[in-house]
Parts: C-alpha cells; structure tokens; sequence
C-alpha cells in the first residue's frame, strides 16, 4: 500500500496543528484556563482554516530580508540628515503623537498576542497569533528607530513611554488597548484582530504611512511600506477569528455583535486623534478625514459587512453616528488641542488662511458654517495678543477619555451630554456610543483612570500646571504651546535659511 | 588611503530618549538594543484589572516570587531586537537548508539502517511535542512577565522552539516520503510510549505553573540542560549509522543551545544576584525542577540508550553544575 505525498495544506497541517496534543497528566481546562468565560462556544477547533501558511524558516527569511533593506533606509536618512528634507517643521508634531499615542501600543498588541498566542485552544489560531506578537513587536521596535533620529532635533519625542503611562489625551489610546488587554482572549481577538487590525486599520496606519510620504519622511514612509506584508497578514487572520466564531455556534453570534458594536465604537473615538492628523496636521494634507472615512469604512466597510450578513452579523451600532461624525469630529479634536496647548507634548497652531480654504473645500457642509468662525476669531484674538487658552480642566467622558466637547448628532452648537448612575454615583459620557459600553460593563468602566480626576486628587504630581508638567516630565517652553515662537521652529528656520545661503 | 566623503554634520539636541539617556548616561548615544527594549513597556496607571485574574494588573510584578528592583537589569547579552534575531536565524536557517539539500540528495535517509530509523522514529520525532511544549510556555513567559527585557527575547524563543519543532517534523517528512506517517507515530509515541511519559508528564506539569520566572527556570535551566541536551548534545550513540546525518539536520538545535542559554543563564544570573531571597526561592525551584527533568528522562534515556538512565543522571549534573556557576546553591 503507498500512502499519498502530502499536500501544502496537510504539510502546513503536520507543521503546525500536527504538534498539539490532549494532555492528561494536568487536565486541559487547567493548561487553558482562560478560554471559557467568555461564553464563546467551540464545537471544533480543527475546523480553523489557515489564513495564511507561513512557518519558521521562511518567517525568519522574508522578515530578515525586510529589515535588512529597512535599516538600510534608516542608516542613510540619518547619514544625510533627512529630517531637514521633511515638507516642515511642523510635520514632526505628526511623528509625536505617533511615537507617544500609537507605537506603544503596537507594544500592548505584541504581549496581547502572546496572550492569545497562548491561551486560545485551538493551535492553528494560536500559532497566527504568535506570529502577529512577532509582528507587533517589530512594529513598535522599529518605529522607535524610525523615529529615533528625529528625536535627536525635535523635542516632544523622548519621553515617550513615560508621557504614555500618564498624560491626559494619551490616556485616550492607552485605555482602549488596556480595555482589550484585560478582556478574555476571544474578545481581544475581536477588538485588536478584528475590529481594530481589519476594519479601521487604514484609517489608522495608512493614514500616518501615507502623510509620511507626502511630506518627505522617507524614514517612516518605508517602515510603512515594510510593514504592508505584516499588515495584510494581521487582515487576514481577523477576518478568519470573525467568520470562526460565528461558524462555530449561534450562541456566539450576540456576544461577537456586541463586542463589534463595542470596539467599533472605542475605535472610532480613538482615531478621532487621526482625524485631526490628516486634516490640520500634516502640512500637505493626503486626504481629508471625511474622504477617507468615506472610502475605508464606508464603502470597504459596508461591503465586509454586507459579507458578514450572512451569519446574521448586522453593522456596528452607531456607525451612522459615526459617519456623520466625520464631518465634524476633526474640527473639534484640533480646537481641543488649540484650547490646552500648554499641556500638549506635540504644537499646535490655528490653520491659516489657505489651509482654510482647503477644509472648505473638504468640508462644504460644516467648515464655513459651524468652524472658520472660530479659527478666523482665535486667530484675530492671537493677532491682538490674546491667545485663546483654556485654563480650566474640562470634564472627561469615562468610556473613551476624551474631554467632553462633542455635538449632539445633528445639532453641531450643542455639547452632548449623557450619564449613567451606578452604585450611587453618576458616571459622564461624551455620547450613547460610550454610554452604552459603560452600561453593558460597568463594573469595568468605573476603575477608568481619568486624568483629570487624578490631577484633582493630587496623584499627579501637585496641582498647579507647571507640577503636572513636571510629571508628565513635558518640558515647558519646548515640548508645548504653539509652533510659531517654539523650539522646533527656530531650528527648522535656521536649517531653511542654511539651505537658502548654500544656494546663493 | 581612504577616500573621505564630506557630509554635513549637524549638532543634535539629544543623543538619545530620556529614558535612555537616564540608564546609560546622558550626552551617550546609544544601541538600538537599548532603545528598542529599556523601559518600552507600560508601568504604571493602569486602567482595568484582568477580567480574568483581578488579582492583579495586566502588567504586574507580582506574577512571580522573585522580586526585582528594576526588571530592567537581566538584559540581553546578545543585545537582540527583532532585526538581529530574525537576521541570526535566517543565518542560522541557511546550514539546516544545506544540510536538508545534502541528505535529500545523496539519499542519506534511504542509507540509514533500519535500526538507526527506528531510533529517530522513536527518540528524535516526538520531540517535536517537547518543543511545541517549550513554544508554550515561552509564550506565556512573554504574556505574563515583567519588562521588556525579558519578555522580548521570551517571544524569539517561543518563535525558535516554533521553528525547532517543524525541522524534526521536517526530518520526519524526508524520513517517510513527504507522507506524514512517521509524524502520525512519532505522536502515538509521544502519548503512549512508557519510555517518553516521564518527560510529557514533566512539560504538562509545567503547562500549569503561574509564576512566570519560575516556568522560566524549569523551561530553561531543567528542560533545556537535561532533556533537550540528553538527546541533542548526548545521544550521537543513539543514533546508530545516522549519527552523521541526525548531527547534520539539526545543526540548528546546537547553534540554538548555544546562543539562547547565553541569554537564558544571564538573566538567571541576574535575577538570582539581586537578594539572598532570590538566590533561595531560585535555587530551590532549579533543585526541585532538575530533579524532576532527570526523574523524567532516566527512562527515556535507559530506551534511548539502553544505559540504564546513566545520560539522564549525566545531563542533570552538567544542569546542575551549570546553575551553581550562575550562583545558585544546589
């Protein structure tokens, strides 16, 4: 009898799975002790389809490969001083709020996987999401060195794990991750595999890659591109987690369409930071906000999610919200920026007159209407000496963290308010998206650390500016305030005006 | 001569990030090493406890006894990131391709005798299990430790382990025709064979253990000195006529050993320096862990080798000659 050669799948299959076995010297429920509460059924771990064939040997060559090519790109930007070719100085607040609010938590994905890595019982997941843990440290290791050279020039940049741990908008960011890291390894496999690596994620890395190329940093741009492979394969093992949930049992359907609903919900109110990126941010703007929500969650999303129909997945809750959000939410974020610039570790500046002109153009139905106004006073009062600051802390929405300066939906001159009671206290939300997530977990949700909160009760550092400050370790006068008049700015010149003299 | 290019020097700011700057000294510029790994993770003000351990925090010291000051001290002395690990295993992997061409080639599977076959089908093939094993819990050393120092390269191990165990399924697949069926019995080995329960009991055992530089010890210290060593470092008899080839096609498991317990030993070392308490609770878990790896494999290597366990007590005595060189009192 000749048994048949085996196939690339069953070789995959001998690779991978082929290396598991049930234990019965310690029970399994002990070697996994986590992958039940959740109340996620899995009738058949084998019935996981591989989203992708990748073992070691050829891991360690593509991934070797790209780095070598990688750092090549490093070593010469900083050998020619490439951060003196970037479009202008105030691109590097870009890279700031990338290095303190994103990379880290490429880092919380890294130990994230690990912990599905571990913990899921089926292998063929288990051995995907070892690989993105790989992945993710790469990720935050490499954007380190990235940006590592312009750390050297610019300020706002070397403090980066301290700020994370502790200032106030990077808390926005923070909790979400720390949100999915203190769930059971299924909704985290959801939230940063599905909802966050799938379904937003070219509304978060590509934005940042793709601002990175049109302003000249060629350093960030071909990390970007040298993530792409990664990045498609961390697309294609969120898409499997979904669909396998959802083929295993119906049970699972209403626990997976909440965490969809949640996590879509979190996400969109952390890429509201990404939305003030594109569209004040970046001296040559790539798109606007709204195109690219338009594009990446409109139509690439609604075509996912016409997909997933068919396991009675409907869309996120609140993405109709959520779109209509777009034509705002940028708008407010950078005015909240404007308003407590002395307690940003990145500058900030009021858009000028052509940039206006572009948001008008981007934004015909909202921009002349509800925001040049006030541009156009802040900078008239800026003009005059008075420099608008908002000296008072602002309330803090106790899902998503952010300082409660949205509009209700549909009414862009009214603050939205909601609350809930729990316990005999009453909790404050920034929109029914986040007060439906602290309803669904509140026991959760009251633990938030709000920096606000924690400056009033003295935790940090004192409770006058400059002490805040000091925790922060945010140095006064150079990581803060506005561009013009900063640090940054006056080295940016002096290297324009260096470039002008070589040419005459 | 050299030719000298003139580039534009530019005075920075900084040499490198605060937190850097601190450990190392300001004004230094520093190693990608160090800025890809000091003080990357998250220490501090936390959000929500774990629903499912609310014991502690999600990054928490306390998930082992051993206390340290700044876990920030048991460094790499390879001084690895992603780039140079996956550079040095990509290296590494080029000797195991030439090696897999070269046997394939001259037939070197074909050539062995049935004997020396049965032997890798029995002692050789369901390690893969042992290092699926050591993959599992080298992750949940990255998950559930402390500082990236220690967690970073606890990820690249579990990453070697991964690798490790698809070259013995790789040995497998040439020693039965790409059919699979050596890999079917080396598990039915690996479940049931007596010569090999001692062994998959000690890696289960293991699978259970919570505190994360106690599984470190028992998984780099114990299993890697005795059982990995008894048959990769101590069993070229065991393998009959193909000790040459066995020796070829895992070519990579001796440069691994060699290079992972550089590391492994160092932070050990560290760990076990910072305080007397340390020192004990180190040294009583390695006795304890040593011991039961050289219970485990005595009938493995009695099978093995027909030695009558002698390899197994062998393997435990460099093991435990090793850890008292790294200052531990055994």
């Amino acid at each position: 009898m000749s048994v048949k050669k085996l196939g690339l799948k069953q070789r995959y299959a001998h690779m991978t799975r082929g290396l598991d076995w049930e234990t019965t010297y310690q029970p399994m429920d002990k070697v996994f002790p986590y992958d039940s509460f959740e109340g996620i059924k899995i009738k058949d771990w084998s019935a996981w389809e591989d989203p992708f064939r990748l073992t070691m040997d050829s891991y360690w060559k593509f991934q070797a490969e790209k780095e070598r090519k990688l750092y090549a790109v490093i070593d010469a930007f900083a050998q020619n001083n490439g951060q003196t070719g970037i479009t202008d100085g105030r691109y590097a607040n870009v890279l700031k709020l990338f290095l303190t609010g994103i990379s880290p938590e490429e880092y919380q994905a890294h130990r994230g996987f690990a912990f599905a890595g571990r913990h899921l019982r089926g292998v063929g997941p288990r051995v995907a999401a070892q690989m993105q843990s790989l992945d993710e440290l790469r990720h935050i290791q490499t954007q380190i060195h990235t940006i590592s050279h312009y750390n050297k020039y610019f300020d706002g940049i070397g403090e980066f794990p301290h700020m994370h741990d502790r200032v106030w908008y990077l808390s926005v960011p923070k909790s979400f991750f720390d949100d999915a890291r203190s769930a059971g390894p299924f909704e985290f496999m959801i939230a940063i595999g599905f909802a966050f690596e799938y379904v937003l994620t070219n509304l978060l890395f590509v934005p940042f890659m793709s601002g990175a190329a049109y302003n000249g940093d060629m350093s960030t741009v071909t990390f970007g591109f040298s993530a792409q492979s990664d990045e498609s394969r961390h697309m294609t093992l969120g898409i499997e987690v979904i669909k396998f949930l959802l083929e295993q049992h119906p049970d699972n359907l209403p626990i997976v369409q909440k965490w969809v609903d949640k996590w879509f919900w979190r996400g969109h109110r952390v890429l509201g930071l990404v939305a003030m990126m594109m569209d004040y941010m970046l001296p040559k703007p790539v798109m606007s906000w709204k195109e690219a929500w338009q594009i990446y969650y409109t139509e690439a999303g609604g075509a996912l999610f016409q997909d997933l129909a068919r396991y009675g997945l409907r869309p996120p809750k609140y993405a109709d919200i959520a779109t209509a959000e777009a034509e705002h939410i940028s708008h407010q974020n950078w005015a909240i920026f404007y308003q407590y610039t002395h307690a940003a570790a990145f500058h900030t500046w009021a858009p000028d007159a052509k940039h206006m002109d572009w948001l008008s153009e981007k934004y015909p139905n909202t921009f002349d209407k509800y925001y040049r106004p006030r541009w156009e006073m802040w900078n008239q009062m800026a003009k005059e000496g008075k420099r608008f600051y908002n000296m008072a802390l602002p309330q803090l929405c106790q899902c998503c963290q952010i300082p409660m300066g949205y509009t209700e939906p549909g009414d862009p001159t009214t603050i939205c308010f909601r609350s809930s009671q729990y316990k005999g206290e009453t909790y404050h939300f920034c929109s029914d998206g986040c007060k439906d997530i602290f309803d669904a977990e509140p026991e959760k949700f009251v633990q938030s650390w709000l920096p606000v909160h924690q400056i009033f009760q003295g935790n940090c550092g004192g409770a006058t500016i400059p002490d805040v400050l000091n925790y922060y370790r945010l140095a006064n006068g150079a990581d803060n305030m506005d561009y013009v008049g900063s640090p940054d700015e006056k080295l940016w010149n002096e290297w324009q005006a260096d470039k002008l003299k070589t040419a005459v | 001569m050299t030719i000298q290019i003139k580039t534009l020097d530019m005075e920075p700011k900084r040499q490198t990030f605060g937190h850097v700057a601190r450990r190392i000294g300001e004004g230094k510029s520093a190693t990608r090493y160090q800025e890809a790994t000091l003080d990357v993770q998250a220490t501090t003000n936390f959000h929500y406890k774990p629903l499912y351990e609310p014991e502690y925090w999600t990054y928490d010291p306390r998930k082992t006894r051993v206390v340290m000051e700044d876990w920030y001290k048991p460094l790499d002395p390879r001084q690895y990131y992603y780039a140079t690990y996956n550079i040095s295993r990509a290296t590494m992997n080029q000797a195991v391709e030439r090696s897999f061409t070269f046997a394939e080639e001259r037939g070197l599977a074909e050539k062995m005798s049935a004997d020396a076959r049965k032997q890798v089908e029995t002692f050789l093939l369901p390690l893969r299990h042992l290092h699926w094993g050591a993959n599992m819990n080298m992750t949940e050393i990255t998950q559930r430790g402390y500082g990236t120092a220690v967690t970073a390269p606890a990820i690249f191990s579990s990453g070697d382990h991964l690798g490790m165990a698809q070259i013995v399924s790789r040995i497998g697949l040439l020693l039965d025709g790409q059919t699979g069926v050596s890999l079917d019995m080396a598990k039915e080995v690996w479940v049931n064979d007596p010569a090999w329960q001692g062994v998959r009991k000690l890696i289960e055992d293991s699978l259970v253990e919570r505190d994360w530089f106690q599984l470190f010890v028992i998984q780099t210290l114990a299993i890697n000195g005795v059982v990995f060593d008894l048959i990769y470092k101590m069993g070229d008899a065991g393998w009959k006529d193909a000790q040459l080839t066995i020796a070829m096609l895992t070519v990579f498991m001796t440069d691994w050993r060699a290079d992972e317990s550089r590391w492994s030993d160092a932070v050990i070392r560290t760990v076990a320096a910072e305080s007397e308490e340390n020192r004990a609770l180190i040294s009583q878990w390695a006795a304890t862990w040593i011991g039961a790896a050289v219970e485990a494999a005595r009938p493995l290597a009695a099978a093995f080798l027909t030695d009558n366990g002698a390899a197994a007590e062998a393997a435990g005595e460099a093991t435990v000659a090793r850890a008292r060189a790294l200052g531990l009192t055994l």
